[in-house]
């Protein structure tokens, strides 16, 4: 897909071809065909992975993290949650999951995008014809690739080491991946959004992580989500990571432990709709917040 | 929408940048001429930075009229940005990019970009092309900046004190660059602090000074009526001590003779100054006259007295 732009776009009169040779001057206007989005949202999406997996710091901190958590966690859990027939280990691992959809897709982009207002990135791309969605373009193949990679790594993981069953039917097959995506989708968008509240690259980690680490606390990654406090239980449920690790248990855990989930049974209708108003809202902040140019843009 | 005068590629008029309180630009006018590099002199926080900045379309102006390529620079439009080249004053960081990566990506954004292997030439990063670029010297991270800022082989550039940081090989590259587009018709805007950069490149410049153009014309012609004089000098030989100075042209001031003889006289004619000295000296069978030098004012000189005389001016004003 390519934007033509036509030379009429202010001083009309000079198309190309009639200004006098060797009298190339600036205001002279060569025919003009723009780069599409496609073409930019390729270009970024190469630079967004290739600076990806080149950085270790980003590697470790956003890839391995999770998988770190998966296999301490994995190797101290054990026995079953109480009132039901399944292994604690195995809730752990379905809200590991969603855990690492939270790293990668959340706290990455956040501190992501932080870094690239503070190195000029932003700054720089801004001062190019660069179409802007390019830009998010790219954020989301990253999001998309390291958040697959991630997922396959735990997924791995938990089936090799520690005896997690795969999806036992093409439905939950089919809610892994739309959990998976919706979850993606929400989680980058909100991670776009609360970089604004990033003030700069230093005290990204700081400003992410809590976040990080509250919400996965209160939404049933570490315990059971029906033996936290009550009032936790009510406010883990106006966020998405609550939504999305009860996805991922109606992936891999038995029907019968719907027995102890909140509403007893997996609710998988208005998961996907708190996603999508999650989605949504990020969508909604991201445009509204998203600045080009400013004092944080340096 | 037509611009006022003829197709400049920069018009500005009446240009306004206030901060609350803080007026950084206050009603400057200026006009860019096709085909020619023009430079922006003046002291740190004159406004420079801010107004390359608003005319660049990243930094939004308070009030005036700014047509950039015959556009407003505020509408930001991808076809004109294709068309403008930006080098700004802060170096960019391109993380775990090499060289070749970082100008090749940017290129992808253009319609007509040079090849990326000739722009890398140009700017003398051609050996570090595979060099990670975070690895690079402050040197050659500010030409890496250069080559992004023109691989879309902009119709007009904006260079914000491209040669900082670059030891003087790099400088004159730089410079060499900047001829290159300007032999190719091409238009050039130039923050510099380094006046012989300016004098070396540009054929026209404004001083800015407090937010407002104080000068702007001919690098030649650059201080005008306000231009500090030329001086002559010499020592004075025995021959001629104690019989006293010709009558000399209008405007040529004397300083009363140093202690050793030497003898100073400020004009902005030193060549009538000199067909008055010269019989006199004749006269006195003096066919040389000692250490004679005739000193022409420095464009640093005709600069540091624009300031001055503004800042006093301003200082006038505000009483």
């Amino acid at each position: 897909m390519t934007l033509t732009a036509s030379s009429g776009t202010a001083s009309s009169g000079e198309a190309a071809g009639t200004r006098p040779p060797g009298h190339e001057a600036g205001h002279a206007r060569r025919s003009v065909r723009m780069p599409g989005m496609l073409r930019a949202g390729a270009a970024r999406s190469s630079v967004e992975l290739k600076a990806f997996f080149r950085n270790k710091q980003s590697l470790v901190f956003t890839l391995m993290f999770p998988v770190l958590l998966l296999l301490v966690f994995g190797s101290i859990f054990s026995g079953k949650v109480a009132g039901t027939d399944t292994d604690l280990k195995q809730v752990f691992m379905a809200g590991i999951i969603a855990a690492g959809v939270m790293s990668t897709a959340f706290s990455g982009l956040a501190i992501n995008v932080a870094i690239e207002r503070d190195t000029g990135t932003v700054r720089r791309l801004a001062m190019t014809p660069m179409p802007k969605s390019a830009y998010f373009i790219g954020k989301l193949s990253r999001v998309v690739v390291t958040t697959v990679l991630e997922t396959a790594l735990l997924l791995g993981i938990a089936w090799g080491l520690f005896g997690l069953p795969m999806p036992s039917s093409p439905e939950r097959w089919a809610t892994l991946g739309w959990d998976l995506a919706l979850g993606t989708v929400a989680c980058a968008l909100i991670g776009c959004a609360y970089a604004a509240a990033i003030p700069n690259s230093r005290s990204a980690s700081a400003i992410v992580t809590p976040v990080f680490m509250v919400l996965q606390f209160i939404s049933g990654v570490f315990f059971p989500f029906n033996q936290l406090p009550h009032w936790i239980q009510t406010v883990a449920a106006f966020f998405p990571v609550k939504w999305m690790a009860q996805g991922f248990r109606s992936v891999f855990l038995p029907d019968s432990f719907t027995a102890v989930e909140p509403a007893h049974s997996w609710e998988l209708s208005r998961i996907a709709l708190v996603l999508g108003l999650w989605a949504l809202a990020g969508l909604v902040l991201t445009a509204m917040t998203f600045r080009w140019r400013g004092p944080r843009v340096r | 929408m037509t611009t006022a005068v003829g197709d400049n590629p920069i018009t500005v008029r009446g240009l306004r940048k206030s901060y609350g309180d803080w007026h950084a630009v206050r009603g400057l006018d200026l006009d860019v001429e096709p085909g020619e590099v023009f430079a922006l002199l003046g002291p740190n926080g004159a406004g420079k930075t801010t107004t390359v900045e608003i005319l660049e379309g990243i930094r939004r102006r308070t009030d005036g009229d700014v047509r950039v390529l015959g556009c407003d620079p505020a509408e930001d439009r991808r076809e004109w940005r294709a068309r403008i080249g930006v080098v700004p004053q802060t170096t960019g960081a391109y993380t775990d990019l090499t060289v070749r990566e970082v100008v090749a990506h940017f290129a992808a954004f253009y319609p007509h970009p040079l090849p990326v292997g000739q722009v890398l030439d140009m700017v003398g990063l051609g050996k570090h092309a595979k060099k990670q670029s975070t690895d690079l010297s402050g040197g050659q991270a500010r030409r890496l900046d250069v080559a992004v800022g023109i691989v879309g082989d902009p119709d007009l550039i904006f260079l914000d004190e491209p040669t900082t940081g670059l030891d003087p090989v790099a400088r004159r590259e730089a410079w060499d660059l900047v001829r290159y587009f300007a032999d190719r018709g091409r238009t050039t805007v130039l923050t510099t602090h380094y006046l012989d950069e300016a004098e070396a490149l540009a054929r026209r410049a404004a001083v800015i000074v407090a937010g407002q153009v104080v000068q702007c014309g001919p690098i030649a012609e650059l201080g005008g009526s306000a231009r500090p004089p030329a001086t002559v000098s010499f020592r004075i030989p025995p021959e001629l001590a104690g019989r006293g100075l010709p009558p000399l042209p209008d405007g040529a001031e004397a300083e009363a003779p140093t202690a050793d003889g030497l003898q100073r006289i400020h004009t902005h004619t030193p060549t009538a100054l000199l067909s008055v000295l010269l019989p006199w000296a004749r006269e006195a069978r003096v066919g040389e006259l000692p250490e004679l030098r005739v000193h022409r004012p420095t464009l640093e000189e005709i600069y540091l007295n624009l300031i001055g005389s503004s800042a006093a001016t301003e200082a006038e004003a505000t009483r």
